[in-house]
């Protein structure tokens, strides 16, 4: 058998016959993810609705930082909050380092200016379009924004989908913080690490499938509900 | 839906915070130690050991020792457990650690293409395989990661009086092990390993061992406690009971019980 065919009748074999290893790792990866793009939702979103609605001087050079910090390297993100959660570092002393709760600081970072970019543009091109309504009704800006937001909520899915997307694809950032410790804070894409670095390829890849029919999983289950929420709410 | 956003945002905290206490049940300590004794499968066999006696979780970080010393220094590690004794002795002069002890060695191999392009296998010592790689002009896949490993290559590089880097032949990985031996079995390069991963690595495709047995192959472990004076958050007890475990006649069989195949990986320092 070849690498691809090993790879994939290891992956069916994970799958089906429901490892419990792989089973706890998935189960960390979408605590940790899940929890950050929760954060991230209820920072990132507000925010970039804000930047797309408001108007103020420096607001199209913040855009500019915005939209480039979607390019962060996530191991620059990993050295940064590794840096201020070490025990010499300003945060030390809540002993953080090593945990879960470090990879959910992570990733949060990494996933709110891509969540608030990808808000910003959605809002703000319907912002132009109600724009005088919006005015006419004498609504202020912060309840512009509101009601932006909630009448964007179906396309700003996909801001989320972003979000969660890079923060289970991501390995730079929990590498650094957590540590891979086994039982602790491994996660999909740090196993996939491991493995590559044993050499084991065909385990490599097969977990790798596994994280994609992971995140496929989630699309589709968001998917289902947008299309049930929109037949309900219409 | 924000409703149901709420609600799955609680369940996710409490998921997590149930995570946390899970990992807070027994006492835990966080062991910095290299790939090599990782990747191996050496802690996987012995930690439960010493868990079961014990009651302490270790939780392993593996880093190259260079990067597990700095760990080490900045307090963000209780126990390390790393093979450069030169530079384990720098940290401890420094007053970063305390109470080093030995614990365990094993050798390091030499692994190449199995062709033996640079005639290798005749070599009358390591240091004759060295000096034969660079004549040659072979190329050679450097760990370049300040780790125990990469530390006793270039030691091996300035007795053999060669100056590897900038040349063609010599490739920088910057990586761990097992990175490092995916690129020279990708090249075809040689390389410097430790026996563990070796013997654990499973993507060998062309390269085997060329040179092995020089006793200036050997490779020797060391266990140090982080300074607690330096670092008041250090555990100490529980730290020492596991410096005291491993370098016991309980910890010096479980390491010598450790075996890939029927092979040993790691033999224990008796003192």
């Amino acid at each position: 058998m070849n690498g691809f065919t090993l790879a994939f009748s290891e992956a069916l074999a994970l799958l089906i016959g429901f490892d419990h290893r792989v089973a706890e790792i998935v189960l960390l990866s979408l605590q940790v993810s899940g929890l950050a793009v929760c954060l991230g939702t209820l920072v990132g979103l507000p925010l970039g609705a804000c930047l797309g609605v408001g108007r103020f001087p420096g607001r199209q050079v913040l855009v500019v930082i915005l939209n480039g910090c979607m390019g962060l390297p996530s191991v620059v993100v990993g050295v940064v909050v590794y840096l201020a959660l070490s025990r010499s570092g300003p945060l030390g002393e809540l002993g953080l380092l090593y945990s879960p709760s470090a990879m959910v600081i992570a990733q949060t970072l990494l996933v709110v200016p891509l969540m608030a970019a990808i808000a910003r543009q959605t809002v703000e091109d319907a912002w132009r379009e109600y724009e005088e309504e919006l005015t006419a009704m004498r609504f202020r800006w912060f309840d512009s924004v509101r009601v932006l937001l909630h009448d964007c909520r179906h396309s700003l899915m996909v801001a989320v989908l972003a979000g969660l997307g890079r923060a289970m694809s991501e390995v730079g950032a929990v590498m650094i913080v957590g540590g891979n410790i086994d039982r602790s804070t491994r996660t999909m894409t740090t196993a996939i690490a491991l493995e590559t670095s044993k050499g084991d390829l065909p385990l490599a890849v097969a977990l790798g499938l596994v994280l994609l029919a992971v995140i496929l999983l989630l699309n589709g289950l968001a998917y289902g509900l947008r299309l049930w929420a929109m037949r309900r709410y219409a | 839906m924000a409703h149901g956003l709420l609600t799955f945002l609680k369940s996710a905290a409490l998921s997590l915070a149930a995570l946390a206490s899970a990992a807070h049940a027994g006492e835990t300590i966080v062991l910095a130690s290299t790939t090599s004794t990782e990747q191996s499968g050496l802690f996987n066999f012995i930690l439960p050991i010493f868990e079961k006696d014990s009651g302490i979780a270790v939780k392993v970080v593996a880093l190259g020792t260079g990067q597990a010393l700095d760990v080490g220094r900045r307090g963000d590690a209780d126990v390390l457990l790393v093979h450069d004794r030169a530079a384990e002795d720098k940290f401890v002069a420094e007053g970063y650690g305390v109470g080093r002890r030995d614990v365990m060695y094993n050798d390091f191999v030499l692994v190449g293409p199995a062709a033996d392009t640079a005639g290798v296998k005749a070599s009358k010592d390591a240091v004759d395989a060295f000096g034969r790689i660079a004549k040659k002009g072979s190329p050679w896949v450097s760990r370049g990661d300040r780790s125990g490993t990469h530390a006793a290559e270039l030691r091996f590089w300035s007795t053999a009086g060669v100056e590897p880097k900038g040349q063609g032949w010599y490739k920088e990985a910057g990586a761990g092990m097992g990175p490092t031996l995916n690129m020279a079995a990708g090249m075809g390069a040689y390389t410097l390993a430790d026996r563990g991963t070796w013997a654990s690595f499973k993507n060998r495709q062309d390269l085997a061992i060329i040179y092995a047995g020089d006793p200036k192959l050997y490779n020797p472990y060391g266990v140090i406690l982080v300074n607690p004076a330096r670092h008041p958050h250090v555990k100490k007890a529980a730290g020492e009971k596991f410096i005291d475990w491993i370098t016991s006649a309980e910890g010096r069989r479980a390491i010598s019980a450790y075996k890939i195949g029927n092979e040993q990986l790691f033999y224990p320092l008796v003192r």
